[in-house]
């Protein structure tokens, strides 16, 4: 026995040993037995390369998701900060005047000719610079390539101009005058100073004349359009030629000439604001020297990025974050903001929670407390795990088959028959791709609620039968809060996976842009048949669908930073929800 | 049934086998004179049961007196739990669950598909080996009963949760916090808890599932006095494994061996001159 056990290290020990000093046990300290000593557990019985294993696929996992989530930030962070304007001089060739550019240096990069020269040297590698150079309007392009070997001399003036501008991209420049009026009150460095303390005000009045555009006038279209469907209905009621219609078109024609007036009154209105705010203009040239008037209402934000110290430059930073969280796209959605997609994407995924959770609750419930547990409800089970499976575009045309051209144009039918043949519900809208993602995600509750459900202690069902309590309000009463947490597990996992689809989306009611709100003032302020706007689809767009795929690029970044924060900041919320409800349930549980 | 004599202890060596295989106890139960003389509330009729194939009760017949305290004892594995959720019915939740024989709740029969199942656990406070507050208040956790009738009168509400709590030996020690998660109690009040809510319906019978055996010496001690006081107001009956437990607390004593009973009556009577030999191996600790 003790034979068998000795490694051949130590039997050689032993025999060493006994041929020194017949009388000793062992060599070493001797009081334990000579086969505890020394004696390793081999590798694999420990199982250490296994944990090595498992440990390098767990940080394998962390550092990809910690790469894409610090690219994410990375590039999302700085978008928006200010970046200095370079003036470069190239000579293109030996004896030919130097051309000049002005522009945000965006990368650089090394590249290779291909072929090869005459004398058949290969050409060496170079390195040439993305210079971003703006005023699309001058130049046609927004971007430039400055090969670095042409470069004769680099500035950064310190009186160049960043614009941001409500159409033609960035323009970048210098100040040459200041106008009212057409006439011009500065020039220079005092033009520049006029115009940055004037600027605001002209803002202002741009902004409310818009403002009274859109919202005024929008009301009384509101109320015009709204008479024309009064006198439809009365038209599909009673016929053309009944009393009724005749009296209805009188009081419609009545109602409309005072709408009209009140429209005419607010234009003219709107309009002196307008000429108001347009009064003032900023002239300025491109670093070629070729000058252009900029109306001051139309100028976004305007600084001299290569004069500005950090905290000026952090000024410009938020303003921009604020305008990008607060505002509606401009330019193809590659300006401005996003505001209409934060909202459409948080109100899709909260519609969407609310749908599928009560339905995938209570398929759960049958499943698992109701149905006989026998190969049927496999089956069905199997079939609900699969669903999960299903390419989401095929939800998509299923839910813009269904819900949209079946169901919404039956409801149209039934209660929007007025405004036919333009359809209310039926075609893509909120309240479809809602439900088209209720759709998709309904296999992760019901999985999410039937392990919750299953988790229940038996000890508690039977207390509240043995109570005398049927088997609805043990389930009612002990069963669903006992697993309540479980569920919203479920349901934060659910909206972590709707909230990041576009696919299905693209088809049932997101739109490129949508600036008008699915929620406001008026009646019944939450309007589900309207198109909206949604941050992943915004994402595709800006990045795969727009001019100028260089100028998006940082906003897919920016645009994706949003998107994880807003899906962070639901999942927050609910499981703050559900910390709630355990710290209540569970307390001091043993 | 090479399971079951798995379970037989080896037989002492120089002496007769003092336990006999579950067939060979063939004997009929030996019921004393005592508990016939008392009115019955439940009586057990010839029960026997059936979890699929393997059958867990035999022939069982016993009677419980009014407002005393029965305990049913024997070694584990030897149907007192099947036999006190077949009072209230609770085993329906078991599939394939047959039976033969009756059980009588004063007078009426319980087993049989057109009993109102909901109606007579209401008539039967239950407590369980293992306490199981539900998830919400104290408060809600002793109205429950009283929530499903569809009660909400605050008044009745407020009153039953006092009398209840009081009743369970629980009052004083939560009157300030009602309001707070009854899972925030420890092992020995949620267990008391669970009695205030057995007893809050003002039910007819007790049921009482090994209620000690998750809970320490003094706890226990707790638990056995409060069944001594519910014994002024309720028939109760108890399961237990313990014999010094069943000596204190009750009044009669039924024995069950291998899903048969075999010895019912006085508690000092069984445990100080059994009639049965099984009696005497079991309470000499020969047995189980």
């Amino acid at each position: 026995m003790e034979a068998a056990r000795v490694t051949p290290v130590e039997a050689a020990q032993r025999a060493v040993a006994s041929a020194v000093a017949p009388a000793a046990p062992a060599s070493g300290a001797g009081a334990q037995p000579p086969h505890r000593r020394g004696r390793r557990t081999a590798l694999a019985a420990a199982g250490e390369p296994l944990v090595w294993l498992l440990g390098a696929g767990q940080v394998l996992a962390v550092l990809m998701i910690a790469g894409l989530l610090g690219l994410i930030f990375y590039q999302g962070f700085r978008t928006f900060w200010p970046r200095p304007l370079v003036q470069m001089q190239v000579r293109t060739a030996p004896d030919a005047p130097p051309q000049r550019y002005l522009g945000e240096v965006v990368r650089h990069e090394s590249y290779r000719l291909t072929g090869t020269a005459p004398d058949g040297a290969v050409p060496a590698a170079e390195r040439r610079s993305l210079l971003r150079v703006g005023n699309y309007d001058f130049y046609g392009d927004d971007f430039r390539w400055i090969p670095e070997l042409g470069v004769v001399a680099e500035l950064r003036p310190a009186d160049a101009v960043t614009i941001e501008r409500l159409e033609w991209g960035p323009f970048f420049g210098f100040v040459r005058e200041y106008r009212v009026d057409g006439r011009t009150v500065a020039t220079g460095e005092a033009a520049w100073r006029r115009f940055q303390a004037e600027h605001g005000g002209a803002r202002g009045q741009w902004a409310r004349a818009r403002r009274m555009l859109k919202h005024d006038l929008g009301r009384v279209n509101r109320k015009l359009e709204e008479d024309r469907l009064a006198l439809r209905r009365v038209e599909l009621a009673h016929g053309r030629d009944s009393a009724e219609y005749a009296d209805a078109v009188r009081e419609s024609a009545a109602g409309s000439a005072r709408l009209q007036e009140e429209y005419r009154r607010i234009q003219s209105q709107a309009e002196a604001l307008r000429q108001e705010a347009e009064r003032t203009s900023l002239v300025v040239a491109e670093v070629g020297g070729r000058e252009k008037e900029l109306k001051s209402a139309e100028i976004v934000r305007a600084f001299q990025p290569n004069a500005l110290g950090f905290t000026g430059k952090l000024g410009v930073y938020f303003s921009r974050w604020w305008e990008f969280l607060s505002a509606e796209p401009r330019e193809a959605n590659t300006e401005g903001g996003v505001l209409p997609a934060i909202f459409g994407t948080v109100a899709m995924t909260l519609i969407m929670a609310l749908l599928v959770t009560p339905f995938g609750v209570i398929a759960a419930l049958y499943l698992r407390e109701y149905a006989r547990q026998g190969w049927l409800v496999s089956v069905v089970r199997i079939a609900v795990n699969n669903l999960a499976g299903v390419p989401s575009i095929v939800f998509g045309v299923f839910g813009l088959g269904f819900f949209c051209y079946v169901i919404g144009a039956s409801m149209d039918q039934l209660f929007f028959a007025e405004k036919l043949p333009n359809p209310t519900f039926g075609t893509g809208g909120l309240m479809w791709a809602s439900l088209t993602l209720a759709l998709l995600t309904v296999p992760v509750v019901i999985v999410a609620t039937e392990e919750a459900l299953a988790a229940v202690p038996r000890s508690l069902r039977e207390g509240a039968f043995a109570c005398g309590a049927s088997k609805w309000q043990v389930i009612r009463r002990v069963v669903l809060p006992k697993a309540l947490p479980g569920i919203m597990t479920g349901v934060v996992l659910a909206m972590a996976r709707g909230a990041g689809e576009v696919a299905p989306l693209m088809i049932t009611g997101v739109v490129k842009l949508a600036p008008e709100l699915p929620l406001d003032g008026e009646f019944p302020f939450l309007h589900l048949n309207r198109s909206f706007m949604h941050l992943g689809f915004h994402i595709y767009d800006v990045g795969f669908q727009s001019r100028n795929a260089e100028a998006g690029k940082p906003m897919v970044f920016t645009t994706t930073l949003l998107l994880i924060c807003v899906v962070l900041l639901l999942n927050i919320s609910v499981i703050a929800v559900r910390t709630r409800l355990k710290r209540k349930y569970e307390s001091g549980y043993f | 049934m090479a399971t079951r004599t798995r379970l037989l202890p080896p037989a002492p060596r120089g002496g007769p086998p003092s336990a006999q295989a579950p067939d060979e106890i063939t004997a009929p139960a030996t019921i004393h004179d005592e508990i016939l003389r008392e009115p019955a509330v439940l009586e057990v009729d010839r029960f026997s049961l059936w979890y699929g194939p393997r059958q867990a009760l035999f022939d069982v017949g016993m009677s419980v007196p009014e407002k005393r305290v029965i305990a049913l004892l024997g070694p584990s594995g030897c149907g007192k739990s099947t036999l006190i959720r077949s009072l209230n019915r609770l085993n329906d939740l078991i599939p394939n669950l047959r039976t033969s024989g009756d059980i009588r709740l004063r007078g009426e029969s319980v087993i049989g598909p057109d009993v109102d199942v909901i109606n007579l656990r209401k008539r039967m406070g239950m407590v369980f080996q293992k306490s199981n507050p539900f998830p919400m208040s104290i408060y809600e956790n002793v109205v429950f009963p009283l929530r499903i009738d569809g009660i909400g009168d605050k008044v009745v509400l407020d009153e039953t949760v006092e009398r209840a709590l009081r009743s369970a030996a629980l009052w004083e020690e939560v009157k300030d916090r009602l309001q707070q998660s009854a899972l925030a109690l420890s092992g020995g009040q949620q267990q008391r808890l669970c009695i205030a809510r057995a007893i809050a319906a003002n039910p007819e019978v007790v049921l009482m599932d090994e209620p000690c055996s998750a809970l320490d010496p003094i706890a226990t001690a707790k638990i056995e006095d409060l069944i001594l006081e519910l014994q002024q107001e309720y028939t109760v009956v108890i399961v237990t494994h313990n014999m010094q437990q069943a000596s204190r607390v009750s009044d009669y004593t039924a024995l069950l061996i291998f899903g048969r009973l075999i010895e019912y009556g006085p508690t000092a009577d069984i445990f100080q001159k059994p009639r049965r030999q099984e009696t005497a191996d079991y309470v000499q600790g020969r047995f189980g």
